[in-house]
Parts: structure tokens; C-alpha cells; sequence
């Protein structure tokens, strides 16, 4: 049984890691929550990578019916064609489009299966797919056949709390939360994607970073993956070494906050900030 | 075995059920934690707590199970025999004051004192200076004068005990009285505007019909959008002092609010909205919301719900400098006024029954402030009052 540490690209904290390893061993569904950005996704890409399994994606939107991830059935098409006199229609089968779930249990090997978002959906959701999740098995009602896993699929559901879980659900599920990462784990994230980027620059992006994430009031904090960009056009636009250190207070904002900064009130706020603090120097 | 675990897990008030405890002992056969203190404290935590708002309870628990420090409960339990007297008490302490009062192993000696008092009381007793009871001076007891004493069950007259333990009295509100409040619940579905917003995916049966057979019988499928819940709303809760005798109903209701919208924010004040809200109440002196800052995070189509019961003085609400709790540069009014400004919808839901209103001069003016939209917290006024918001 392969277990799941930090790979080459993605830092796994000791905690993290062992809620990983737990979820695959016990077989249970491994709920993952935290801020946008703190590489919940990227967790469930990076657990099939190292097991080397495959990944099965179901991405849920506010639209999303527990069932569609089981099968649907496009009773419509079928009407269509009986009205055509299509031969298909004698076998119901033709009509069954299979779910993502169904595609995890029915795979020959242990394949992950991500939940993505799963607090977009309604708040039924979760509880419709109780007793999937809990025995890995449904039914078709349509061909009254019973769909069981083969292998127990490595299940991981990513939430980023816009709605409380149902406690029946959270029961059946392992749990971590992905608090986001201090300096000295943020700094071996970016040595992860950027290897080859200079100490002095990081140094200093680091420091305007968590000084950014800590000013009040900001609607998007940014996160892991912002810094990243962030970083990324820093160094594809050469910007001079020393423009993060000499901040002087006429250019207090960052440069190319673009990147981190995603909402209009925040870069005014921002600006209204920096418009204060050079009032009160200049006094 | 690890039962006691279990057992210190369920007293400090962590969700944990026997299915995840024997979870737990099956992580433990199968998976390599053995003799390792911190992988065992994340294999639990990851199996044992579904919800980050547990992990607080969690950390102080797994502390006392391994420091033995739980037996603090116990002993109070042993100690104090009267139930009622013992959970006043015990909300009286904070866990700190717990872990320092049993470092100066002065607690015990107090109990002591305070248990042979009560042995030696045969009945109710009000003034004086040794009983418990009300209104004495002994260190004992309600509304009293002695400056270092334990208030025992009640409400507080004099604000003046080396611990009047009033931080501990804005107790943060959770949501975990969901039973009984299913009347409330549906009051509260009301809210649920069903906006026919969203994807096309629902069968509209009726219009199929008619327009297959406008259509010579060849099948025309036609679709309506389903409802979908759109409702967000920013509830702010009027906590500690008058409002204590309606904690509980409050509590309901914020129990029964959770799960019923999209995006529900709630802050907490206290009497009259100033210059700044909290979303803790335990940490509120370290760290309050600007209400300039709520108003600019969330945009105008939240519903904006006050629950509290504007009992006041008046000058809390009308004056400069008039807030009972630090100096406020501009008057209540002004402030709420702000606020309101910057929504569209707003109601304040009073907890004190309607015919009682008009005896305080500050319900009045509040409801005017509101534009006359405060409702009773009955199953009715709530009706009232969500039908208002959804409108």
C-alpha cells in the first residue's frame, strides 16, 4: 500500500499526509476544507499522481443533482426515437448515461475520484449520496441492475464552506482542514514551482504578501495560488530587484497587484490606503 | 480500551459518535501510530472532528487527556452537589480561570469554604454578611458587595467583583439547538425566495402538452428554470447584559437560520450598533469589524436582520458619547442609520412580547429608525417579518 508524503510538487504538511494516508486505508470518504487557493484541488491530482491511479473528476456547480453523478436516464431520446420507430429504444440500457461514481466503481483499478465543491450544491446534495458514499454501491431502477464498487475508490470532496454539511454526512467522512501556510511552509511551496527563482526576490514578495493578507477588510485575501502568479509575472516581466524593497510610500502598492488582488473594492481600498498613509507622512 | 478518550472527548462538548470512535480504533490496527503522541492527535483529529469550529474543544480536551487536567471537571462535580448552583457556577469560570484558579490551588479551598456554607444553610437567605444568597456581602452569592467573590447563579447587580466574569458572559452563540425549533424553521423558509433563476432543468409538464399538440403530436420539449435558494443575509445579534434573559430564544432561532440560505454572515453587538460589530464574542476587545468595513463587504441585496430588544436608555441611541461601553463619536442613531442605508431590506426581530414594547422609550425609537418594521419573535411575527424581507 503505497502512502502519501509531500511530492515534487505539491507540499503536504505531516498533518495533511496523514489524513491522506487514513482516508486510503479505512477506505473512507476524505472531506477536505480551507481557504480558495490553499490547493484543495490539487491535493486529489497529486494523490492519484503518486498512487498512480487514475483520476475521476466530478466538478459540482449550484445545478448539480446527486443522481446525475450516479446515472441519468434521457427518458426524452427514448420518446424521440419511439416516435421514429428507432430500434434502440427496445433496450433501456441505450438510454442510461453513466455518472462519475459510476465510472469510480466501475473501473478495473482503484481509480480517485475528487468531489469537487460539493458545497455549491443544494443542501440535499450531500444526503442524497449517503448510502453511495457509505456502501459504494447503488441501483438502477431503470434495468434493476445493482452498480457495486470493484475496488472502494480513493474518494476526496473539497468544500470551501459556503454551507454547513449535513452531520449524517459528515459522519461517514474523515475531515481536514487546510489551515493556510505559514512563512516557512509558503517558502518551500514556491521553491516547489519555482526552483530556479532568486532568494532576495522571494524574500521580499513574501513579506508584501502576508503584509497584504494582513490588512482588515479585504473581500479576497490572496491565497497560495495567487502568490504563485503573482510571482510568476514578476519574474517574467524582469522587474528590477530593488522595486519591492524601496517602497516608498508614493508607490505603496505592489506592483503588478493584478495578480493579487481580484476585486475592484479591494485595489481602491488599497489605493485609499496608501493615499492615507502619505497624508500622515507628509505632515 | 481508550475509553476514557472517548469519554474526556464527549465531556468537552466534541461531536464524536461511537461509529467514528471504533473508526478511530481501526485507524489505529491497521496504520503505523503507535507510541506517537502528535500522530495521534492528527489521526483522531482527522477521523474524530468533522467541522473546524470543533477544533478548539478538540485541542483543549486532548490536552487535558494527556495532562490529566480534566479532573478540574470532576472535582466540581464531586464538590458541589446542588445542580443548579453548580452549573452557574461552572459558567461563572473560563477554562483559563479554571487552569489558574487550580494553580494557586485556591479554588478548592473555596469550594470547600463554599460547600460547608451550603451544608450549614437550611434555607433561603438574602442580605447578610456570611450566607449564600442574594444581596449579602459574603463571597458568596448574587448581587452582592464583596469584591472578590463568586456570583453565584443570577444576574449581576454591581459590576464590581475582581471577576465578574462578564467576558465570560457573552457567551458565543453556536448552532447547536436544532431540536424544537422546527416551528421557527418554517417561519423562516418563507425567506427562501424561490427565484426562478438558474439553468434550464425542469420539466415544464403543462406547457410540453399543450405545445406537442400545437405541434401535430411531434414531441416539443419545453423546460423551466428551476428554484433555486438565493437568499443571503447579515443578521446581527444584540449580546450580554438585557438581552441574557433571551439568549436561549435567540439561540434557536440563530440554530434555525443556519442552513436556510445561501450566504448568511452574523456579527455580534451590544445594546446599539456603533462604529464596530465582532464575529467572536469571546475575543471581541481584540478584534471588531468596522461597520464601515461590513457595509463595504457585502453588497446591497443581503438582508439585513437585527435581533434584539432595543431595551435602552434612550440616550444610548440618540447622543454622542451616549454608549455604555466606550466613547462613541457619533450617536447610534447615526450609525444605524448608516447601516440601513447601505441595504435594501432590514428588520429588527424584538424577542420581548409586542404589548410590552411601548414601555420603553427606546423600542419606539428604534422601530421609527426601522421604519416600523420590528417584529415579535413568535412563529407569527417571524412569518410577518420574512414575508416583509422577501418582498
Amino acid at each position: 500500500m503505497t502512502t502519501f508524503s509531500s511530492t515534487k510538487e505539491y507540499i503536504a504538511s505531516d498533518d495533511l499526509s496523514m489524513a491522506v494516508n487514513a482516508a486510503m486505508a479505512l477506505e473512507k470518504p476524505l472531506l477536505i476544507k480551507g481557504e480558495p487557493g490553499t490547493g484543495k484541488t490539487m491535493l486529489a491530482e497529486q494523490v492519484a499522481e503518486a498512487a498512480g491511479m487514475e483520476l475521476v473528476q466530478w466538478h459540482i456547480k449550484s445545478t448539480t443533482k446527486a443522481h446525475q453523478g450516479l446515472y441519468e436516464y434521457d427518458a426524452v431520446s427514448r420518446l424521440r426515437d419511439s416516435q421514429l420507430g428507432d430500434n434502440k429504444v427496445a433496450d433501456v440500457g441505450n438510454y442510461i448515461k453513466k455518472g462519475k461514481l459510476w465510472e469510480a466503481f466501475s473501473a478495473e483499478k482503484r481509480v480517485v475520484l475528487l468531489i469537487d465543491e460539493i458545497d455549491k450544491a443544494d443542501i440535499e446534495f450531500p444526503n442524497d449520496l449517503l448510502q453511495e458514499l457509505d456502501r459504494m454501491e447503488f441501483f438502477v431502477y431503470e434495468t434493476g441492475e445493482t452498480i457495486k464498487a470493484i475496488n472502494r475508490p480513493v474518494i476526496i470532496i473539497t468544500s470551501n464552506n459556503e454551507k454547513e454539511l449535513p452531520d449524517a454526512f459528515l459522519r461517514r467522512c474523515f475531515f481536514h482542514f487546510i489551515s493556510f501556510p505559514d512563512r516557512q511552509t509558503m517558502k518551500s511551496i514556491v521553491d516547489v514551482h519555482y526552483p530556479a527563482i532568486q532568494k532576495t526576490l522571494v524574500d521580499q514578495a513574501l513579506e508584501v504578501f502576508f503584509e497584504l493578507r494582513e490588512l482588515p477588510g479585504l473581500k479576497k485575501r490572496p491565497s497560495t495560488s495567487e502568490l504563485i502568479d503573482w510571482l510568476k509575472l514578476l519574474m517574467s516581466d524582469d522587474i528590477p530587484d530593488d522595486i519591492l524593497t524601496q517602497r516608498d510610500q508614493s508607490t505603496a502598492i505592489p506592483p503588478l497587484y493584478g495578480a493579487l488582488l481580484k476585486n475592484e473594492q479591494d485595489v481602491q481600498m488599497l489605493e485609499r490606503l496608501a493615499f492615507m498613509h502619505r497624508r500622515e507622512t507628509s505632515r | 480500551m481508550l475509553l476514557s478518550y472517548f469519554e474526556t472527548l464527549r465531556r468537552y462538548g466534541v461531536p464524536v459518535t461511537l461509529g467514528e470512535f471504533l473508526d478511530l480504533l481501526e485507524a489505529l490496527k491497521t496504520s503505523t501510530v503507535f507510541a506517537d503522541r502528535e500522530k495521534f492527535y492528527f489521526l483522531s483529529r482527522t477521523i474524530l472532528v468533522k467541522d473546524e469550529k470543533h477544533f478548539d474543544k478538540f485541542d483543549r480536551a486532548i490536552d487535558a487527556f494527556f495532562n490529566g487536567l480534566e479532573s478540574m471537571d470532576g472535582m466540581l462535580e464531586a464538590l458541589i452537589p446542588d445542580d443548579w448552583i453548580r452549573d452557574a457556577f461552572q459558567k461563572e469560570l473560563t477554562q483559563e480561570e479554571l487552569d489558574k484558579l487550580q494553580s494557586f490551588e485556591s479554588l478548592e479551598e473555596l469550594i470547600e469554604q463554599f460547600k460547608e456554607r451550603l451544608a450549614e444553610q437550611e434555607k433561603r437567605h438574602q442580605g447578610g454578611n456570611k450566607w449564600i444568597g442574594t444581596g449579602g456581602t459574603s463571597p458568596f452569592g448574587n448581587n452582592g458587595f464583596h469584591p472578590e467573590g463568586i456570583r453565584v447563579g443570577g444576574e449581576g447587580k454591581h459590576q464590581k467583583g475582581v471577576k465578574v466574569w462578564e467576558k465570560r458572559e457573552f457567551k458565543n452563540l453556536d448552532g447547536d439547538t436544532a431540536l424544537g425549533t422546527r416551528n421557527i424553521q418554517v417561519a423562516l423558509r418563507r425567506l427562501r425566495k424561490f427565484a426562478r433563476s438558474g439553468a434550464e432543468d425542469q420539466l415544464d409538464l403543462d406547457d410540453t402538452i399543450s405545445s406537442t399538440a400545437k405541434n401535430a403530436g411531434l414531441l416539443d420539449i419545453k423546460m423551466v428554470p428551476e428554484r433555486h435558494n438565493a437568499v443571503k443575509v447579515l443578521i446581527f445579534f444584540d449580546i450580554g447584559g438585557s438581552m441574557d434573559y433571551h439568549i436561549t430564544a435567540c439561540q434557536q432561532l440563530f440554530s434555525a437560520v443556519r442552513t436556510e440560505f445561501k450566504h448568511l454572515e452574523f456579527f455580534y453587538f451590544h445594546n446599539c450598533i456603533y462604529e464596530s460589530v465582532w464575529k467572536d464574542n469571546i475575543r471581541r476587545r481584540q478584534e471588531s469589524t468596522p461597520l464601515v468595513e461590513v457595509l463595504n463587504k457585502y453588497s446591497q441585496d443581503y438582508k439585513v436582520i437585527v435581533v434584539g430588544d432595543a431595551a435602552m436608555s434612550p440616550y444610548e441611541i440618540m447622543s454622542d458619547g451616549g454608549s455604555v461601553e466606550h466613547w462613541n463619536e457619533e450617536s447610534g442613531e447615526v450609525w444605524m442609520r448608516r447601516l440601513l442605508a447601505g441595504y435594501q431590506r432590514f428588520a429588527w426581530i424584538n424577542p420581548i412580547a409586542e404589548s410590552e414594547w411601548h414601555y420603553a422609550q427606546s423600542t419606539r425609537m428604534m422601530s421609527d429608525i426601522f421604519d416600523g418594521n420590528m417584529f415579535p419573535m413568535t412563529v407569527n411575527g417571524l412569518e410577518a417579518c420574512m414575508a416583509h424581507l422577501a418582498r
